[in-house]
């Protein structure tokens, strides 16, 4: 009952001033509503970014080199000798990983993991008379698939058509039209060592990385060990792996049996990954700030209720309320700003998103136009919320224990 | 009239400790008992609106007890006070100090509704009854500052009786009124007095209003002058 009869007075003090409340509630409106948009925006560019970045690659690619340099074997042997060797000539290894078969033929038994052994090189590849550098990638079409989004980048031709033709390649449209190749033609690859083979375009892909556009060819293992000269070589294992977040787990694991270096997706994109707590740190401080500028208004139009209302106060106390009682009626107050606030920020937070859902922007390089990357998860609404009445209490709270601490035989003294 | 004391002042004092500390009362016993109707008169500054606040715990003297049915409220939490107040005292001041958002009824019933020992219905009922009792019942839905003085006047006595206190303070009720009101407020309160035995004590100064009550308490530079029984 007696919550009523706070609720019912801050109801009425709010009523009596009616356009300061609905400014102030369109303050913590904005506030909630700006968040849920800009939340949605930030984590659902981060979701898509990250997603691209674990499709795109491996989540995992073992590579045939080693973080630190074998010691030399004096070191082992006496590890507590005053030894100094300088200008050593370092041993030569046989590049490649391994035993790479029985690697990836152990790592496929593995549920919901996917690899393959893969040959990196570089090669020219030349056309009319027209030369362009490449990277080459020997490797197995049908688990390409499931490593990389290659196949889904496919303008022409496809992985597979690999297989069928005899020596074939398949390169980026980015190459081809700096080479004037185009599908079917036969280009010639020339190795470093100087082995020159004709091979066939059989596949033109396009990512919209220009690197891999203009740079990469891919090729059947097995041509790649023969053109490169490596045969039964692979330097590279490449893993999918089925939860992406414990890529960095298993590449630690995989590094420490086996010794090579192993890079999981966090590792190569560590930089971007950092930028997404910049940026979320870049959307909390400016919604914190339109909270901090609600909470203003909040704090503003309580502390002018309780400077109005000073001689009910009093009266209010003489009749028996308790400071305590007096000190709910304005935080409630607060309390339902925030609240009435936090409910149009979500509906203003819903139109937000419905509207930023229908706009769809050009990536430049990218001929599609794509819609923007959105999260809608309650989490937005939240934490959203959750701002609206921390701030919204926070804000009531100082004026309202100033209302319970008047005295009221100060003002009734006084008006009388 | 019953012999227990409904208030006792012992020893009373009230100093304001500002720049220069001002003695508002000073030395006060006063003893008043149960359905008595007192006036409180005194040249303006003699510290009689200051010995009514002492009386209805609103301010707290410097020395001195006061003791409100028996009860030494010195050294009460302030919480304890106020719950003293809302069920023993009810007040009225020479202005109304109604809360201008509520209905009158509602302003009638908001100490009960604080209270709570009462149903909603009940509350409704007896606040209405209050109203009928000082001939405003019709006025119940409008808001205070549609109503005369007078008017609202009354209604500030329905409140100040809404917990059916057995002490009445008034703070110059009729200050503020023309002569016919003023007449129609101070009936009210000597019928509180003689008819429901309430105990009622009014600082006034008017002469009128004094003389019907049959104690006067007169006070003169914070002490008592004079305290007579007619």
């Amino acid at each position: 009952m007696f919550w009523r009869v706070s609720i019912g007075i801050a109801a009425a003090q709010l009523a009596h001033r009616r356009r300061q409340t609905i400014v102030s509630t369109l303050g913590v409106a904005l506030g909630v509503g700006f968040f849920v948009a800009t939340s949605a925006l930030m984590s659902g560019s981060e979701q898509d970014m990250v997603q691209r970045l674990v499709d795109n690659a491996p989540h995992i690619t073992v590579k045939d080199e080693f973080r630190t340099a074998a010691p030399q074997p004096v070191f082992t042997v006496y590890p507590q000798g005053a030894v100094s060797l300088s200008n050593t000539k370092p041993r030569e290894y046989l590049r490649g990983v391994k035993n790479h078969g029985a690697k990836v033929e152990e790592l496929s038994r593995q549920t919901g993991v996917i690899a393959a052994a893969a040959l990196t090189g570089t090669a020219i590849v030349r056309y009319a008379a027209k030369d362009v550098s490449a990277g080459i990638t020997g490797i197995d079409p049908e688990k390409e698939r499931f490593l990389t989004t290659i196949e889904e980048d496919m303008r022409q031709g496809s992985l597979m058509r690999l297989r069928t033709a005899s020596q074939g390649i398949v390169i980026g449209e980015g190459m081809a039209l700096r080479l004037g190749l185009g599908m079917d033609d036969l280009a010639t690859v020339v190795s470093p060592t100087g082995l020159v083979r004709r091979m066939k375009v059989v596949g033109l892909f396009r990512t919209g990385n220009l690197l891999l556009d203009e740079g990469q060819v891919y090729m059947l293992l097995k041509d790649a060990q023969v053109l490169l000269d490596k045969p039964f070589v692979a330097n590279r294992i490449r893993i999918k792996i089925a939860d992406p977040d414990m890529a960095e787990d298993v590449a630690a694991d995989l590094e420490s049996r086996w010794g090579y270096r192993t890079e999981s997706w966090q590792e190569v994109n560590r930089d971007f990954l950092g930028l997404f707590v910049v940026r979320n740190i870049i959307t909390y401080s400016i919604v914190g700030a339109i909270m901090a500028v609600a909470a203003f208004g909040i704090f503003n139009i309580i502390s002018t209720v309780v400077m109005e209302k000073r001689r009910d106060i009093a009266i209010l106390m003489s009749m028996g309320f308790r400071g305590g009682d007096i000190q709910w009626v304005f935080l409630v107050q607060g309390v339902f700003v925030g609240m009435i606030g936090m409910i149009m920020g979500w509906m203003l937070g819903l139109v937000l998103l419905q509207m930023l859902g229908t706009v769809e922007i050009t990536v430049p390089g990218l001929m599609d136009k794509q819609k923007l990357p959105l999260e809608r998860g309650f989490f937005q609404f939240g934490v959203g919320g959750l701002f609206a009445l921390v701030s919204a209490v926070a804000a009531a709270w100082i004026p309202a224990r100033k209302a319970s601490q008047v005295r009221p035989v100060d003002i009734i003294r006084g008006a009388t | 009239m019953s012999d227990a004391p409904i208030v006792e002042l012992k020893g009373v004092t009230r100093i304001l400790q500002e720049a220069v500390p001002v003695t508002l009362v000073r030395d006060i016993d006063l003893t008043i008992h149960r359905g008595e109707f007192v006036s409180v008169t005194g040249p303006s500054g003699s510290g009689k609106s200051s010995l009514l606040y002492l009386l209805g715990l609103l301010d707290l003297p410097t020395h001195g007890h006061v003791l409100i049915d028996g009860e030494d409220t010195a050294g009460f939490s302030l919480n304890h006070l106020a719950d003293i107040r809302l069920q023993k005292l009810g007040f009225v001041f020479q202005f109304h100090f109604l809360l201008p958002e509520f209905t009158v009824l509602h302003n009638v019933t908001l100490p009960m509704l604080r209270l709570g020992r009462l149903g909603e219905k009940e509350i409704h009922e007896r606040g209405m009854a209050l109203l009928a009792d000082f001939e405003i019942a019709d006025q119940a839905s409008k808001r205070p500052d549609q109503l005369s003085g007078g008017q609202r006047q009354r209604v500030a006595v329905a409140r100040a009786l809404a917990n059916d206190p057995p002490l009445v303070l008034a703070d110059e009720p009729t200050g503020n009124l023309d002569m016919r009101n003023s007449e129609i407020v101070q009936g009210i309160f000597a019928r509180l007095a003689a008819e429901q035995g309430r105990t009622v004590i009014a600082v006034t100064h008017d002469k009128d209003f004094a003389d019907s009550a049959p104690r006067n308490i007169h006070l003169v530079d914070g002490r008592i002058d004079s305290d007579v029984r007619r």
